[in-house]
C-alpha cells in the first residue's frame, strides 16, 4: 500500500468512525424523550461539556498564563454584559494580543 | 429560525475555526502530512481534537484498530451532543434530513445550535453548518500552504477565540438559571482535578470531558431537576 492511498484510508477511517457517533442518536432517537431526569440531564450536559473543555484548558491556550487569564476574564466581563459570540470573541483575542505585544515590547 | 440567521449565528464559529483549523494545517504538514490529506482530514471529518489525534497515529504508520480506537473515545462526547440535539429539532425533520446534519455536530455548533429556545428547523440548522465547514476548510489549507507566515503571537491569541466563545455561552446560560451554576461549577472542579492531579495523568482530555460532563450533568439532573414543560429553561 502507497503512503497517500495509506494515509486516505486512515482519514476516512476516522470519518466514518466520528459520523458513526453523530449519526445514531440522530437516526434513532427522536421521539420526544418524557423523563423529567433524562431531559434534565440532556438540559445540563452542554453547559457541562462546554466548561469541561474551557477549564483549566482555557489558561494554557496561548502559551502565556497571564495573557490568557487576562483574556479569560474579558471573555467573562464581555458575557456578563451579554455581548454577542463573536464580539466577546474579538474582545479576548485582541486583549491577549494586546498583553502579549505589550509583554513583548517590554 | 432561518436560513440567514444560521448564517449569522455560524459567523463566530467559522472565525474560530479558521484560525484552529490553519493550527491543524501546520501541524499536520508538520508532520509529514501532503497538504491535501490535511484539507481531506478536514473536510471529512470536522472535529478538531478527534483530527489531531488522528494525524498523530498516521504520522506514525499506526493501524486501523488505533485510530478507530481514538476516535471512539475522543468523539463520545457527539453522542451526547447529537441525542441532546436530536430532541430539539422541529417536527419537519425527514430522516434524510437527520443523517445528513448529524455530519454537522461540532462542539460549537451544538453549543450554538442548542443556545436557542425555539425548535431549531432545516434551514437554520444548514445555514449554522454551512459558513464552520468552509472555515474549517479553508483554515486548513491555509495553515498546510503557508505554514510559519503569521508570527506566532497572533496565533497563539487567535487560539483563545473558541474558548471565549465558550464563556460567552455558559455565563449567561447560568444567569438565566441560577440551576446552571452548581452544575458548571462541579464539572469545572471534576476538570481541574482530572487535569492537575497526576494520578489521572492516564485518562485522556476526550474521556475527561464525558466523566465530567456525565457526573455534572447526573448531579444536577438528580439535585436540580427541570420539571416537565416547565419555564425553568427560559
Amino acid at each position: 500500500m502507497s503512503n497517500n492511498l495509506y494515509m486516505i484510508l486512515m482519514v476516512l477511517t476516522m470519518a466514518g468512525v466520528t459520523y458513526i457517533i453523530r449519526v445514531i442518536p440522530m437516526a434513532f432517537f427522536h421521539k420526544k424523550i418524557k423523563s423529567t431526569f433524562i431531559k434534565s440531564l440532556l438540559y445540563y450536559v452542554p453547559y457541562a461539556v462546554l466548561t469541561a473543555m474551557t477549564f483549566p484548558s482555557v489558561f494554557f491556550v496561548t502559551g502565556n498564563v497571564y495573557s490568557a487569564i487576562i483574556g479569560t476574564c474579558v471573555a467573562f466581563l464581555g458575557a456578563v454584559s451579554k455581548r454577542s459570540l463573536v464580539i466577546v470573541a474579538i474582545l479576548s483575542v485582541l486583549s491577549v494580543l494586546l498583553f502579549d505585544l505589550t509583554a513583548f515590547i517590554f | 429560525m432561518t436560513y440567514k440567521k444560521g448564517l449569522k449565528d455560524g459567523i463566530p464559529i467559522a472565525l474560530g475555526y479558521l484560525s484552529v483549523s490553519f493550527a491543524f494545517g501546520v501541524t499536520a504538514v508538520d508532520m509529514g502530512i501532503p497538504a491535501l490529506i490535511a484539507l481531506l482530514t478536514s473536510m471529512t471529518n470536522l472535529t478538531s481534537a478527534g483530527q489531531l489525534a488522528g494525524i498523530t497515529v498516521i504520522a506514525v504508520f499506526g493501524t486501523f484498530l488505533e485510530v478507530i480506537l481514538t476516535q471512539v473515545v475522543i468523539n463520545a462526547r457527539y453522542f451526547l451532543m447529537s441525542l441532546t440535539l436530536s430532541q430539539k429539532l422541529d417536527g419537519k425533520f425527514k430522516f434524510l434530513d437527520r443523517v445528513l446534519c448529524a455530519f454537522g455536530i461540532t462542539d460549537e455548533i451544538f453549543a450554538v445550535a442548542v443556545h436557542n429556545k425555539e425548535p431549531i428547523s432545516k434551514r437554520y440548522i444548514w445555514g449554522l453548518i454551512t459558513l464552520p465547514y468552509f472555515g474549517w476548510a479553508t483554515g486548513t489549507i491555509f495553515g498546510a500552504l503557508m505554514g510559519n507566515v503569521l508570527p506566532a503571537i497572533i496565533v497563539n491569541a487567535l487560539s483563545i477565540a473558541l474558548f471565549a466563545m465558550f464563556i460567552a455561552i455558559i455565563i449567561p446560560g447560568a444567569m438565566e438559571n441560577k440551576k446552571i451554576l452548581p452544575v458548571i461549577l462541579i464539572s469545572a472542579t471534576l476538570s481541574c482535578i482530572l487535569y492537575f492531579v497526576p494520578l489521572f495523568d492516564f485518562i485522556s482530555q476526550g474521556i475527561s470531558y464525558i466523566i465530567c460532563a456525565v457526573i455534572a450533568s447526573c448531579l444536577g439532573a438528580l439535585i436540580f431537576p427541570i420539571k416537565e414543560d416547565s419555564q425553568d429553561e427560559q
